[in-house]
């Protein structure tokens, strides 16, 4: 296990072309960090970068103290989780975790101990001579996780793993890694673009855009707290409303959760909410439509709770001013008060 | 989704399989009929008898030290062409695959050399290593080779498989590519995170994963060096000298055309019928079921 430093880490492709603009942050060793964000944001280039696959064009990353700039990916003492598993598919479930050890020169016992462990941990005991091809989706993320898992490396690297499973196991998977991380203690960076993902399984996160990270924080902190008006946009389902707003004489921008507009009477309402969408979830409902009497305002969203009664027309809402977010509207940074 | 044309007429489907059918029929099993039939006749040399002697020709045949010899030369020869066509081809295709700048070029230029006729092919190699004018003889000769095919039958077969591996490379070269470019790129990082080198990961999981394509390769190149490089052969050495490249198929047509032997000819085609249906039968059946992963 180990600490793991970016320091001012860049990529670029060419002169014009750079899609990491400069990351920084220090992970303490046994911490689970998710990286999150769109697509094409440099997440994955981050990560690839850590593991020795992206060349590093400027700036430093250090494991465990040691800055491994130009060491090979199987001198960095990591293990990586690939989004499709790239397990070997004509080698045995045995074979897939054994190949690495095989060439470090381990001995078969030892080897065969690992194995074996690992498989006792995944619940794999009785597919270790199967090919992956005969195993299903959740089996074989489960495979590539024992892969990483007998290395007993420094750092986890996953890249979007349960991205290609159905949303029932990937509920499953994420609570097993989460028990495995507990067990294992391991230094590990998660790739995903999912925030439910990245809400439940992360420590802390670093919310990445346009080669930019946003925000690096605890979930909740983020939650509560968003530094941009992206990261307010991308984290929260639906996303933090924005509503051009004046504060202090000058333009800005209100944030409010669609969770902290709650319904009132016209002569205590804040805002007035022209419905055009109703969306019955069951546990709550949720209520798009325009600000404004006429419906010519921003487009809004409000989570009502069940016993609320919602239909077409004017709904007229409140929020509690310290639920409220400011952002500066050019710059998108948050204001604080 | 029902995938199946149906017609409703009767003579349609025979009518739309009418040419493939009249074309294998005449071009295919007529003679290959013809040849069984004549395995088993014997000739006077003009023509003008012909009578039936069951299996004498091919008693002749396992008895011919000459036939004999031409099994042994096409072993030699089909074995050097199969391996070292498929053995360039790889290292090649491996090359491309990691080439950046300049590929599309480089790999059209290595796809050229398929769309030459196999006897140009050895026209040109025979003009080039010409003993009395060719510029790799001359170079030979000024590093101390004493190159003369025509009369050194071990030069003649070297001459030989390099102008039909030539010829066959490109054909195995684009197999190759394609296979892999089909091998996810994330199974060779996930070695190199494993610790293997280079050659680790090819010898373990790059050639294990080509394995399909390169049985089917070995078995078409087979096949090839058997009854393609016939127009090479015809082109440089004509089987010589002292029967040195005389491979089955180049038998087959200098004891039936040249030697006037049509009961003798027909029966190496048998023989070499059997060989073609057998490489076929395992390329089917054994290669589809065992190289798999």
């Amino acid at each position: 296990m180990a600490a793991v430093s970016f320091r001012d880490v860049r990529k670029s492709y060419t002169a014009e072309l750079q899609v990491i603009h400069g990351v920084s942050m220090e992970i303490e060793d046994g911490e689970f960090i998710v990286i999150l964000g769109p697509s094409g944001c440099g997440k994955s280039t981050l990560l690839r970068m850590v593991a020795g696959l992206e060349t590093i064009s400027a700036g430093e990353i250090a494991i465990g103290g040691r800055v491994v700039n130009n060491l090979e990916p199987k001198d960095r003492d990591i293990a990586m989780v690939f989004q499709n598993y790239a397990l070997y598919p004509h080698m045995s479930v045995y074979d897939n975790m054994a190949y690495g050890l095989r060439i470090r020169g381990l001995s078969k016992e030892e080897i065969s101990v690992r194995v074996q462990k690992a498989a006792d941990i995944l619940e794999l005991e009785k597919f270790l001579e199967r090919k992956p091809r005969a195993l299903s989706g959740g089996q074989r993320q489960r495979v590539a996780m024992g892969r990483a898992i007998v290395r007993e490396p420094q750092v986890f690297l996953f890249d979007e793993p349960l991205s290609n499973l159905d949303a029932k196991l990937r509920v499953q998977m994420r609570a097993e890694l989460q028990a495995l991380h507990r067990r294992l203690g391991t230094t590990s960076l998660f790739v995903t673009h999912d925030q439910v993902e990245a809400m439940t399984l992360a420590q802390r996160m670093i919310v990445m855009n346009a080669g930019r990270a946003e925000q690096i924080g605890a979930p909740l902190e983020i939650y509560a707290k968003p530094a941009t008006t992206f990261v307010a946009g991308f984290i929260g389902s639906p996303p933090m409303n924005l509503i051009p707003s004046k504060r202090e004489g000058r333009d800005a921008l209100l944030g409010v959760r669609p969770e902290h507009l709650a319904p009132c009477g016209r002569g205590e309402a804040m805002m007035t909410v022209d419905v055009d969408l109703i969306e019955p979830l069951g546990s709550d409902t949720l209520v798009y439509g325009h600000l404004g009497a006429n419906g010519a305002g921003a487009r809004v969203a409000v989570r009502l709770h069940q016993s609320v009664d919602a239909r077409a027309g004017h709904l007229a809402v409140r929020y509690d001013p310290a639920q409220a977010h400011w952002f500066d509207p050019a710059s998108g940074k948050r204001i604080e008060q | 989704m029902e995938k199946r044309v149906v017609f409703r007429s009767a003579w349609l489907p025979y009518a739309l399989l009418a040419p493939q059918i009249a074309i294998t029929i005449v071009f295919f099993f007529w003679p290959a009929v013809q040849a069984v039939w004549f395995a088993f006749q014997l000739q006077d040399a003009f023509g003008l008898h012909t009578e039936f002697v069951g299996l004498q020709n091919f008693e002749a045949l396992f008895a011919d030290e000459h036939y004999l010899g031409s099994f042994r030369t096409t072993a030699v020869f089909s074995v050097l062409v199969a391996f070292s066509g498929i053995a360039i081809s790889l290292l090649l295709a491996t090359m491309a695959d990691r080439v950046l700048r300049g590929a599309l070029a480089y790999k059209t230029l290595l796809i050229w050399p398929y769309a030459v006729a196999p006897a140009i092919a050895g026209v040109l190699w025979a003009f080039m290593f010409a003993p009395s004018i060719g510029i790799v003889t001359y170079v030979l000769k000024g590093m101390g080779v004493d190159w003369n095919w025509i009369i050194q039958g071990d030069q003649a077969m070297l001459l030989v498989v390099m102008a039909s591996v030539w010829k066959q490379i490109s054909y195995n070269f684009l197999f190759f590519l394609a296979g892999l470019q089909s091998i996810p790129k994330s199974l060779i990082e996930a070695a190199a995170i494993d610790g293997a080198g280079p050659a680790r990961r090819f010898w373990t999981i790059v050639f294990p994963l080509l394995s399909p394509t390169t049985f089917f390769l070995l078995v078409v190149n087979i096949v090839y060096a058997f009854f393609d490089t016939f127009g090479v052969i015809d082109a440089t050495t004509q089987g010589g000298p002292a029967q040195a490249t005389q491979i089955l198929v180049y038998k087959v047509y200098y004891d039936g055309v040249k030697a006037a032997d049509l009961g003798g000819s027909s029966a190496q085609s048998v023989i070499l019928m059997f060989i073609v249906i057998t490489l076929t039968v395992i390329q089917f059946r054994f290669v589809e079921r065992k190289v798999q992963y």
